[in-house]
């Protein structure tokens, strides 16, 4: 923890004068008549980012934070693999969706988290898995009006019957 | 007596049964559209306004106002039980009502939204009642640099009052803050901050994009590594019995942040463009400000969830009254209704209390049932809500993950968006395992928008010279108590050193 919080605000620190750099394209000065320009908010509030990172190193030379004082790692063996596993999921699922569509991805996604990730019997998962998209999908198409990604053309047969039963 | 004689004719309009309908299902579809993460009382309001032609003006104004009421109290829903602020109304919500339901204690906490909402819209409509013009005129003395000197006063309020690393704090409002500057510059119409020459960021970055990644994929992820997987089912019951507790407990323990949210919501809702988001927020940084125990915001109390409920509540009734009275609206919900107010061949403004005064009663006099209404169906959903956070986590997590992106596409219907979503969740994981607060950057990017402009405005109507916030009757004491504020922190550090130094010597 006590290298990872240093490291941040290193890499925090880079992104502020990056954000600097970009907000100073727009020019940060008043002109006269018009106001101050399009960068100015920006780029001061880019300076804001950068000497907070300034005092968040002092407070871990200083060792007043808590971060600054831990010898944890910042992610244990549980950590890498919630990580790899949740979160490898949630990338997993936005991937898919414009392959098999919206709802065909939270259909798969529900069915890794509930029946591999969860350990859930068939009578369990299958109902999600099943229902869930399906109520999704009326809720939003035909209520709501609100078209979601249909993913690739194979798809097709099956959207051809939903939105018959909608419209 | 006069204003209670067609207040008693509106309340008798309103009750008419084709009305009556229209508020039951009003709120009940706004209490669910309010519900899901991505959708607000705008989406409810502008899907359902075509529908609206198919019955007179009066009725049609009534049905959306119902609407606008459920999704209202709908917001906290999401907050609470799934930890997502669905509308930027609900932020602050989460700030309590998210720890309440992880201590087991859901149902509380939707008790405790559900009467702050209530008591915030009945003060509201009480004093739109009886003040509506006169409120109206102090509305319009509230000019840029007092808009601007209110938003001041919301960061400072986190500054002063945050419990966390200051520096961190004053981080996650400045990048909350530049966030919503990326895109298109609103005052000059120009491209900025287009990050990393990604196209997508043209389209500037949403409230809800920043806010479900937080709070919907980093807060889970946080949540499952932190608790090693033993994160189960929430213990709250969904008694009748309990809910009557749950009542008295809301009543004696949220009593004063209710009130504070009921007044101030009001007041800052008439100000044309603020609304009810920042209505809630500071709603809830001044009852955290007044509490006894300023250290319990933030972890579950009942305060902190009945301020911005009655802070929201309020506002959107206050923002009605800009609309009507003037032909301001004073929020994006308003807006819509002010349009199909034109559609429908009224004219919004100062006349209309007297040219259409039946529709004017009428819909005031829908207010107050409305309110009762959506208490009573909000109250009698609270144990299905509480119902669904009884199920496994390994089950619950799914589904709000599958919601934060379902919900997030259907605001911004583009997959850049998504993995933006995506990128600001894990990143948020991170920075919360340094204890980076992240509450501050959502506040900022909903106020952000309203902040730069205000900003700007002001100072080319003072060519430059930041003295106009400290010369101006209103502006100048909310500008000095924002400083007294963000300085706190300073004094604060200076007296404990002092403290020390004596305690040693």
């Amino acid at each position: 923890m006590k290298l990872g919080e240093i490291i941040t605000a290193g890499l925090l620190a880079l992104f502020s004068l990056y954000l600097m750099y970009e907000a100073s394209l727009n020019g940060v000065g008043y002109t006269r008549g018009s106001g101050p320009q399009s960068g100015f908010w920006p780029f001061w509030l880019s300076v804001g980012m950068l000497v907070s990172t300034a005092f968040i190193a002092l407070n871990w030379f200083r060792g007043t934070s808590p971060a600054s004082q831990s010898d944890e790692p910042v992610l244990d063996a549980f950590g890498r693999k919630t990580l790899l596993l949740v979160g490898g999921g949630i990338i997993g699922f936005v991937a898919l969706v414009e392959v098999v569509s919206m709802y065909g991805a939270v259909a798969i996604f529900l069915l890794y988290y509930v029946k591999v990730l969860g350990g859930h019997s068939w009578l369990v998962t299958a109902p999600l898995v099943l229902v869930f998209p399906l109520m999704l999908f009326f809720f939003f198409e035909g209520l709501m009006q609100i078209t979601m990604p249909t993913g690739m053309s194979f798809t097709d047969p099956v959207y051809d019957i939903l939105y018959g039963i909608i419209y | 007596m006069e204003i209670l004689s067609l207040l008693g004719d509106g309340i008798v309009t309103a009750v008419q049964p084709l009305n009556l309908m229209l508020i039951v299902i009003g709120v009940s579809v706004g209490l669910f559209i309010g519900a899901m993460p991505g959708l607000g009382s705008v989406n409810g309001v502008a899907i359902l306004l075509p529908v609206t032609f198919l019955v007179p003006p009066g009725s049609a104004i009534i049905f959306l106002a119902a609407i606008y009421y459920g999704a209202m109290y709908g917001g906290a829903i999401s907050s609470i039980t799934l930890g997502i602020p669905g509308a930027s109304t609900a932020v602050a919500t989460t700030f309590d009502g998210r720890p309440l339901a992880l201590q087991g204690k859901a149902r509380l906490a939707l008790v405790a939204a559900a009467i702050g909402s209530f008591t915030g819209g009945t003060v509201a409509v009480v004093l739109f009642t009886g003040f509506a013009p006169a409120l109206a005129s102090v509305a319009l003395s509230f000019g840029p640099p007092e808009i601007f000197a209110l938003m001041l006063l919301a960061f400072a309020t986190f500054v002063g009052l945050g419990g966390d690393d200051i520096a961190k704090t004053v981080f996650s409002i400045c990048f909350g803050l530049v966030l919503a500057t990326v895109g298109f510059d609103q005052v000059s119409g120009a491209s900025r901050l287009v990050l990393f020459d990604l196209r997508g960021f043209l389209g500037g970055i949403s409230f809800l994009v920043l806010a479900i990644g937080v709070y919907g994929i980093g807060e889970m992820l946080w949540t499952i590594d932190s608790t090693r997987d033993g994160m189960t089912q929430s213990k709250a019951d969904y008694s009748v019995k309990g809910i009557i507790e749950d009542s008295g407990t809301t009543v004696r323990e949220g009593w004063k942040g209710t009130s504070i949210g009921s007044f101030l919501g009001f007041f800052v809702g008439l100000l044309p463009a603020a609304g009810a988001t920042p209505a809630s927020l500071m709603s809830y940084a001044v009852a955290k400000m007044t509490s006894k125990n300023p250290d319990k915001f933030g972890k579950g109390d009942v305060g902190g969830v009945a301020a911005p409920e009655a802070g929201n509540n309020s506002a959107s009734t206050g923002s009605m009254l800009p609309m009507l009275t003037l032909g301001i609206p004073g929020s994006p919900t308003t807006a819509v209704l002010l349009g199909g107010m034109v559609i429908w061949g009224l004219t919004p403004g100062p006349r209309l209390f007297v040219d259409e005064s039946e529709f004017v009663w009428g819909l005031i006099g829908s207010f107050y049932v409305s309110n009762l209404a959506a208490l009573l169906v909000n109250i009698a959903f609270i144990p299905l809500f509480v119902w669904m956070l009884r199920m496994p986590f390994t089950v619950l997590a799914p589904l709000i993950f599958v919601l934060s992106i379902v919900g997030g596409f259907a605001a911004m219907q583009d997959m850049f968006d998504i993995w933006v979503l995506l990128v600001f969740g894990f990143g948020a994981f991170f920075l919360r395992k340094f204890d980076y607060p992240v509450a501050p950057a959502v506040l900022a990017i909903v106020l952000g928008p309203i902040a730069e402009p205000t900003l700007r405005q002001s100072l080319l109507m003072s060519a430059g010279d930041p003295m106009i916030f400290f010369e101006r009757p209103i502006a100048a004491p909310i500008m000095i108590v924002a400083f007294i504020l963000i300085l706190l922190p300073v004094f604060k550090y200076m007296l404990d050193r002092r403290k020390r130094t004596a305690q040693q010597g």
